[in-house]
């Protein structure tokens, strides 16, 4: 059986990934996929933890969640393609008028 | 009998309000009959209640109506109530019947006026706010009557307020009644504190028993009452605003700076006297007063040469007569006078109103003359007047002033009397100066163009019938050294029961016949310099002026008092007014308002530049953040 800890490095390096994914990439895509990564460490931290102490919790807020990710993606996308219509680009730098 | 007191002050209330709020839409004709009708009414029913009052026997003549209960607040309770006794009634007649008359007047003389409606609204508030102040059964509810003819004072000196000069009367007015007012306000509160009431009848009653006579408190009480007098009845120091108030529409100054409100504050000294007789000290500080005003205002009015301003010094003068009679304990005798000079001096004002509407607004003594023949009725009347203000006898001032000179003898000492009897000669002299400029003499205005012309009869009427009274009025008050039975003071002792404990009472009728002589000398001298000055040798006047010429300016320039005021009083008022505008407002107090937000405005500046705009940094700032709180929290 493979050990905890083994699943919470892989879940610590994703994690890891997708923050810096965040940090550098310009390409608004690329850093909603990143925040997925993200959101999928985690939930691989949950199942892990779920099946060490033998209690379903963890995996119903997998289901949590997966389930917000999904309303995300859905209003995330939703806003790129509208950045992408008024602006022909998704670069993040770009889209910088809220500032002083 | 008496349950409807409350409807006297309150039909000019309805005139007031009538005429205030559709008093302009429905026209002239309506507010002609509103103003005048209303405060009819009230003479009406006073008249009736003074003869239900005298049908009682002497001692019963105190009534009291409670209304409705109008401040209850701890051990404070007022009420709405009126007190009708033979003083409050005596005022009563006064206020409704001259009030009338100059209503009546009015419509005559502010015909022409657009404001029409609003005067008239002004007049009856001016009414229903003397009513209240005689009528009054408390300090309290007095004390609002008070305010109130002061308003309507500010608002009719201050009618034609488009003109700087009566606006700025209006102001003068009302801030140094304001002065008197305030030590009015502090003597209540300090009647409220020693007696633990505002009723006249209770605190009169214990005032004996809480207060030693000549005590320190019950001359601060007095003191601070009678610095309200002096306010609104226009004494030295506090005068110097009745003269200003002349900028007021005529009947007006007939009314109010003549007839009735200037005359509250010897009312008020009347009301209190059993106070003032606890407090000798404040006694003879109004008699003192009275005394110097009288001289004092007399020997301005001798060079003065506007119509309004020389009566307006007359008043003064008149009201300084009225202060010495209370000041020497001859209460009934100041009230005396305060009727009969609500009468003529009435006259007088209605008359020069007159001779002001025939020559379409010339108040110039020097630009009149020989009115006798184009103004034969107010020629007539204005003579009846100025015989009785002068104390010619026979006429009503006659035996007024005659009585307060005698009481101001007999009760006080001979140097007030000396100085009220110089004061007398001087009156009947200004007074007879201005009667024959007026009406005597040449024309001094242009006959061809000016054509003056007798009043129509809603002012003549007024004229006689005040003429009438100014004529025969002091016959209610002869004294007994003439034959009479003193009816007034009589009529009014069952309020004054403590007054003649003041004083030593002179029983022999000698030298009540040689200082009754010696004024009516000094009334004819008066007259006669007067006629030989400005009838049959205008050049001896002249002559006079010339060679007293110091002594003519500064009584033309009012002894320069109205410039010491303003030099010492008002200049550094103003400075130190500016001084809290410019500095201690703009600087510091809109400085710590600007300087706030200026400094949250630089803190913004610099710190909005956090906000690049960048995706990228604010995300960097969240993961740092992140990362610096789990740091925290694992390291604790």
């Amino acid at each position: 059986m493979v050990p905890l800890s083994y699943y919470l490095i892989l879940s610590g390096v994703l994690f890891g990934i997708g923050v810096i994914g965040v940090l550098i990439s310009r390409n608004a895509i690329v850093i909603f996929m990143a925040i997925e990564v993200m959101l999928n460490a985690v939930s691989l931290a949950l199942v892990a933890f779920s099946q060490q102490m033998g209690s379903p919790s963890g995996q119903v807020f997998v289901f949590l969640v997966m389930t917000i990710a999904a309303a995300e993606a859905a209003v995330g996308l939703a806003i790129i393609i509208v950045i992408h219509r008024s602006r022909e680009s998704i670069n993040v730098d770009e889209v910088n008028l809220m500032k002083w | 009998m008496f349950d409807y007191i409350i409807l006297i002050p309150l039909f000019p209330l309805i005139g007031f309000l009538l005429n205030g709020l559709v008093g302009k839409k429905l026209g002239k004709s309506f507010v002609s009959w509103i103003g005048p009708g209303t405060v009819g009414l009230s003479f009406a029913l006073a008249l009736k209640l003074f003869l239900d009052l005298l049908s009682l026997p002497a001692e019963q003549r105190v009534i009291e109506q409670i209304a409705f209960p109008w401040v209850i607040s701890g051990d404070l309770q007022v009420n709405i109530a009126f007190l009708l006794d033979p003083l409050s009634a005596v005022m009563m007649l006064v206020v409704c019947g001259v009030g009338f008359l100059i209503h009546v007047y009015s419509i005559g003389y502010m015909h022409e006026d657009p404001g029409y409606a609003r005067y008239f609204s002004f007049l009856n508030l001016f009414e229903f706010s003397m009513l209240v102040l005689v009528l009054a059964n408390n300090f309290l509810l007095m004390f609002l009557g008070w305010e109130g003819v002061g308003l309507c004072s500010y608002l009719l000196i201050g009618f034609w307020f488009e003109k700087k000069s009566a606006a700025d009367a209006g102001k003068k007015a009302f801030i140094v009644n304001r002065i008197g007012d305030f030590g009015f306000m502090l003597g209540m509160i300090l009647i409220f504190v020693t007696f633990g009431s505002l009723n006249f009848i209770e605190v009169f009653k214990v005032a004996p028993e809480y207060l030693q006579v000549g005590s320190g408190l019950a001359v601060a009480i007095t003191l601070l009452l009678f610095a309200g007098a002096v306010g609104k009845s226009a004494q030295i120091p506090l005068y110097v605003w009745l003269p200003d108030a002349m900028e007021g529409p005529t009947p007006v100054s007939a009314l109010i700076h003549a007839a009735t409100m200037v005359t509250a504050g010897v009312y008020m000294v009347a009301r209190c006297h059993v106070l003032y007789l606890l407090a000798p000290f404040s006694l003879s500080v109004v008699a003192v007063i009275g005394a110097i005003t009288a001289f004092y205002a007399a020997s301005i009015g001798l060079v003065q040469n506007d119509i309004k301003r020389v009566l307006a010094y007359s008043t003064i003068s008149q009201i300084g007569y009225m202060f010495l009679a209370c000041g020497v304990g001859a209460f009934a005798a100041g009230i005396f006078h305060l009727m009969t000079h609500a009468f003529f001096k009435a006259l007088l004002f209605l008359g020069a109103g007159a001779v002001i509407h025939a020559l379409a607004g010339e108040q110039d003594l020097r630009k009149m003359g020989g009115l006798k023949s184009y103004l034969p009725a107010t020629f007539i009347t204005f003579l009846i007047a100025t015989l009785a203000i002068s104390g010619i006898p026979l006429f009503s001032g006659f035996f007024s002033k005659d009585e307060i000179l005698w009481k101001a003898y007999s009760q006080g000492n001979p140097i007030l009397w000396l100085i009220g009897f110089m004061a007398a000669g001087f009156t009947a002299f200004y007074m007879f100066r201005l009667f024959f400029l007026t009406f005597y003499g040449k024309p001094q205005f242009d006959v061809h163009r000016a054509h003056p012309h007798e009043a129509p009869y809603s002012m003549r009427i007024p004229l006689i019938i005040l003429g009438v009274l100014s004529a025969i009025g002091g016959y209610i008050g002869l004294p007994q050294s003439l034959g009479g039975k003193n009816w007034f003071e009589k009529f009014l002792a069952p309020v004054f029961a403590g007054e003649t404990h003041l004083g030593s009472q002179v029983q022999s009728h000698f030298a009540e016949y040689f200082l009754m002589i010696l004024s009516i000398a000094i009334a004819f001298i008066g007259l006669m310099v007067a006629f030989r000055f400005y009838v049959k040798n205008p050049a001896v006047a002249e002559k006079i002026k010339v060679k007293f010429r110091k002594t003519y300016q500064v009584l033309l320039n009012k002894y320069y008092l109205d410039e010491f005021y303003g030099k010492v009083l008002v200049q550094p008022f103003i400075n130190l007014a500016l001084f809290f505008w410019r500095f201690i407002d703009v600087e510091i107090v809109d400085g710590l308002a600007n300087g706030s937000a200026n400094f949250v405005g630089w803190c913004s500046k610099v710190f909005r530049k956090v906000q690049t705009g960048y995706f990228r940094n604010y995300a960097l700032s969240l993961a740092l953040g992140v990362v610096i709180i789990l740091t925290y929290i694992l390291l604790k």
